[in-house]
């Protein structure tokens, strides 16, 4: 039966390939724990509770190199306009700044976690996945695609968290 | 029938034992040492460890450069340097094209031969290895910092690039002597007038003492015999560089009866600091020339090809002190020189002896003029006055010599296929172990300088018959490792290696391990096609050809989907690995791309050319494993009608 299902599917996907060239919005043809009607339908994911990259814990510092950091009240602009400039190289290949990609979005990830945390996850992402509930739930929530260690140096990621205080939620 | 079949049965029991008993009499006998520790333990690198010594092994005619751990012979990597090798892109993409630039076009192979590390102060610096190109005559050197080959000089006036590429003393020069004697300058006449016109250049290849970079510094335009193998003066003898000949009777066919009629051929002895002396008076002509010199970019990550138009060169006759010639017998292969840099070691490969010269009387018959005569003008010491002594009939075939640092000499014999340890000074013979089989050289990690690491001695065989698993008619390379550190040499292992491995260069791993680099940074990645960031990430037309300026970070290229492309447009894709941290490379290649994959490293940019050739819907993907989204690392490239009127686009996800 399910080889018949596939089958049936394979014909599907050959024949709507074989009529495509058009900008048509196309009809889905794979209806897996969908209703069956054409209109497309809200589905909340199964989880439960609030997703790891909504979530609030400002007392977790995370696991890595950074065991504690106060932030100056006010912004540093300079150190903030190196970190845009180092986030452009080796952060945007997976992150954008008000959205989610690869991984989430950074703009108020201080609202969110600890400058500490936010520094080890820079720096020791490998560990924060290993050891960091938090981290470990980010992970299931972006497909099990780890965060890369970009080798940054510590006042590297120092003025990226400085670049993502000056991130407006637009 | 019965009482003898028990019988039968017990004297077979018997037996067994006492041949068990024999054999632990003979391991033990083998171990020679006090503590009675086994051979496997020795070559023993428990998971995760590290070995003690690198060793650069040739790969013969593979035309490579193997990296082995000591003592366990793992392979940890093989280099490529004369030929293309399609897992690494060497050869194939745009920027590794132009090493392989010859003045005879792009040579895709090589026969690589003898590597050499590169010295200061007589003692191996860790910093680059030098390994010669036999058949289109080619010197390149290898960064050990990347262990990537960052440069091919290609060897005017030579063929057959055979007595090379050995460094002197403080990595002054790379020398690279040709074993082929030819017309010089080419030029098309009878094979028969051999005899005075042919001539066998050496050459001196400068090393810039900081970045490494080499140049045709001069040649020595020498008679026309076969210059084989060559190592420099050390200590006292710096300044001296010294090449074994055979064919001296010129002969030009059936070399095996011609050329082994004379009973000495020569050592050649060059005073390269004289040469340096004649080249500042101005004494050298400058020859045209046509050879290609190419250099890999650490910054740019690209090679380019230049050929060279001239040379000097240096006439001995018209260059009194420059060389001399060394009578030794009978044709000599290896040529070597002790740690102390005074016993200069002819190994007459058809002798069964050893003729060991010294350097000291060599200067001073040299100082006393006194000569036995003369070839085309180069003096000839007399043999007795530069002879230190001879290792007598201490096997069959001798090879190569290389030394321990405590007084000792290991030759290979290759008919009696057997390394023989002797002793300098005495010149008697301690010990011999066979060899399995057939050896050819040998290398004790440092023992061609002052100071070798003499703990153990690499033996590199011609044969191998049945020491292996049969695969048919090609069997296995192979090397064996013995250890030195006893009165006695013992066996350790036997390893494959690729091609023939002809010759190798050893050196501690603590020399190398801290300087070898772990990425390309980005921000020193000074590509011409490069994209740092995601912004810069763009698909641009210019005529038929297409440059895609690409990314790729676990798990996805930018872009992942291309429109626009055109039959018969040729679509260049520079990517560009934005990872930075260890060990996470990148591949990609597209289908019925006619080249190799690419296989990048982090922070590094390569380029791929492909020709699409027919309409259609065109996958790309990840050829290196790099996350548990790998599977999921790939693209598409949409392929229209050469007529169509489709604009570029480009995309990744949504955007």
């Amino acid at each position: 039966m399910i080889r018949l299902d596939k089958l049936i599917i394979l014909f599907a996907v050959t024949l709507l390939i074989s009529c495509g060239g058009k900008e048509e919005k196309k009809e889905e043809q794979i209806k897996i724990g969908k209703s069956t009607t054409t209109q497309k339908k809200e589905t909340k994911p199964v989880s439960t509770g609030t997703p790891a990259s909504k979530k609030v814990d400002l007392t977790n510092k995370g696991v890595g190199p950074i065991k504690n950091l106060v932030l100056d009240a006010t912004i540093d602009e300079k150190m903030a306009a190196q970190g845009a400039e180092l986030f452009k190289t080796k952060c945007t290949a997976c992150h954008k700044t008000h959205k989610k990609f690869i991984g989430p979005a950074p703009v108020g990830i201080l609202e969110r976690r600890t400058p500490e945390w936010i520094m080890n996850m820079i720096l020791d992402p490998e560990k924060m996945i290993k050891e960091d509930p938090l981290a470990q739930e980010l992970l299931k929530e972006h497909n099990g695609s780890p965060m890369a260690n970009q080798s940054l140096k510590e006042e590297e990621a120092r003025a990226i968290l400085e670049y993502f205080r000056t991130l407006k939620k637009g | 029938m019965k009482r003898i079949s028990q019988i039968l049965f017990i004297t077979a029991v018997l037996s067994l034992v006492i041949t068990s008993c024999a054999d632990i009499n003979k391991d033990k006998k083998m171990t020679d040492g006090a503590l009675g520790s086994n051979a496997a333990e020795k070559v023993y690198v428990a998971p995760g460890e590290h070995d003690e010594f690198y060793a650069f092994v040739s790969g013969g005619f593979s035309g490579q450069l193997s990296v082995y751990g000591l003592p366990s012979g793992r392979l940890f990597k093989v280099i490529p340097v004369f030929s293309q090798d399609a897992e690494k892109a060497w050869g194939y993409n745009e920027e590794t094209k132009p090493m392989l630039n010859t003045s005879y076009g792009f040579v895709p192979w090589d026969d690589s031969h003898h590597p050499d590390i590169s010295q200061t102060n007589g003692e191996v610096d860790g910093r680059w290895v030098f390994i010669n190109g036999n058949n289109t005559p080619r010197i390149a050197r290898i960064d050990l910092s990347t262990f990537e080959t960052t440069e091919i000089i290609e060897v005017p006036n030579s063929a057959g690039n055979h007595s090379s590429s050995f460094v002197t003393e403080n990595t002054e020069y790379v020398v690279a002597g040709t074993r082929f004697s030819v017309p010089v300058p080419q030029e098309d006449i009878a094979i028969k007038e051999y005899k005075g016109k042919f001539k066998g250049a050496v050459s001196f290849i400068s090393v810039d003492p900081d970045h490494g970079n080499m140049e045709m510094a001069f040649q020595i335009l020498l008679p026309g015999f076969n210059y084989d193998l060559a190592h420099p003066g050390r200590g006292a003898s710096h300044g001296w560089f010294f090449f074994t000949t055979y064919n001296t009777e010129e002969a030009n066919s059936l070399l095996e009866v011609n050329a082994s009629q004379n009973d000495k051929d020569f050592i050649a002895a060059i005073n390269w600091k004289k040469a340096e002396e004649y080249i500042k008076q101005g004494k050298f002509k400058t020859m045209p020339a046509n050879y290609a010199h190419n250099v890999y970019d650490e910054k740019t990550h690209t090679a380019t090809s230049t050929m060279k138009k001239e040379v000097k060169v240096l006439d001995p006759a018209e260059c009194p002190g420059l060389v001399y010639f060394l009578p030794t017998p009978k044709s000599p292969h290896g040529c070597d020189v002790d740690p102390s840099g005074e016993y200069i070691v002819g190994n007459g490969k058809l002798s069964a002896d050893l003729t060991v010269h010294s350097f000291s009387k060599m200067i001073k018959a040299i100082e006393n003029k006194q000569f036995d005569g003369d070839a085309y003008g180069i003096p000839i010491i007399k043999f007795e006055d530069a002879l230190a002594g001879v290792v007598s009939q201490a096997g069959l075939g001798p090879l190569h010599t290389e030394f321990d640092g405590k007084g000792n000499g290991y030759t290979t014999f290759f008919i009696s296929s057997e390394v023989v340890k002797w002793k300098l000074e005495s010149w008697e013979v301690i010990d011999r172990k066979p060899t399995y089989y057939s050896v050819g050289h040998l290398m004790i990690p440092g023992g061609n300088s002052r100071k070798p690491f003499g703990k153990y001695v690499l033996a590199m065989n011609k044969i191998t018959k049945d020491r292996y698993l049969p695969t048919g008619p090609e069997v296995t390379q192979s090397a064996q490792l013995y250890d030195i550190t006893g009165e006695k040499m013992e066996l350790l292992l036997d390893f494959p290696t690729i091609g023939e491995p002809h010759y190798a260069a050893g050196i501690s791993a603590d020399l190398i391990k801290p300087r070898s680099k772990k990425i390309y940074k980005l921000e020193e990645n000074e590509h011409k096609y490069a994209v740092k960031n995601n912004e810069n990430i763009r698909v641009e037309r210019e005529g038929k050809e297409v440059h895609v300026y690409m990314t790729m970070i676990r798990s996805h290229f930018t872009p992942d989907n291309i429109e626009g492309i055109k039959v018969g447009d040729k679509v260049y894709f520079h990517v560009t690995n934005l990872e930075q941290d260890y060990d996470v490379p990148h591949g990609v290649s597209i289908i019925g791309a006619n080249t190799s994959e690419l296989l990048i490293m982090p922070g590094q940019t390569e380029t791929f050319v492909w020709e699409p050739k027919q309409v259609g819907v065109w996958p790309f993907y990840c050829t290196d494993f790099c996350s548990a989204l790998h599977q999921e690392m790939q693209g598409y490239v949409r392929v229209s009608p050469a007529s169509s009127n489709i604009e570029l686009s480009w995309s990744l996800g949504e955007d």
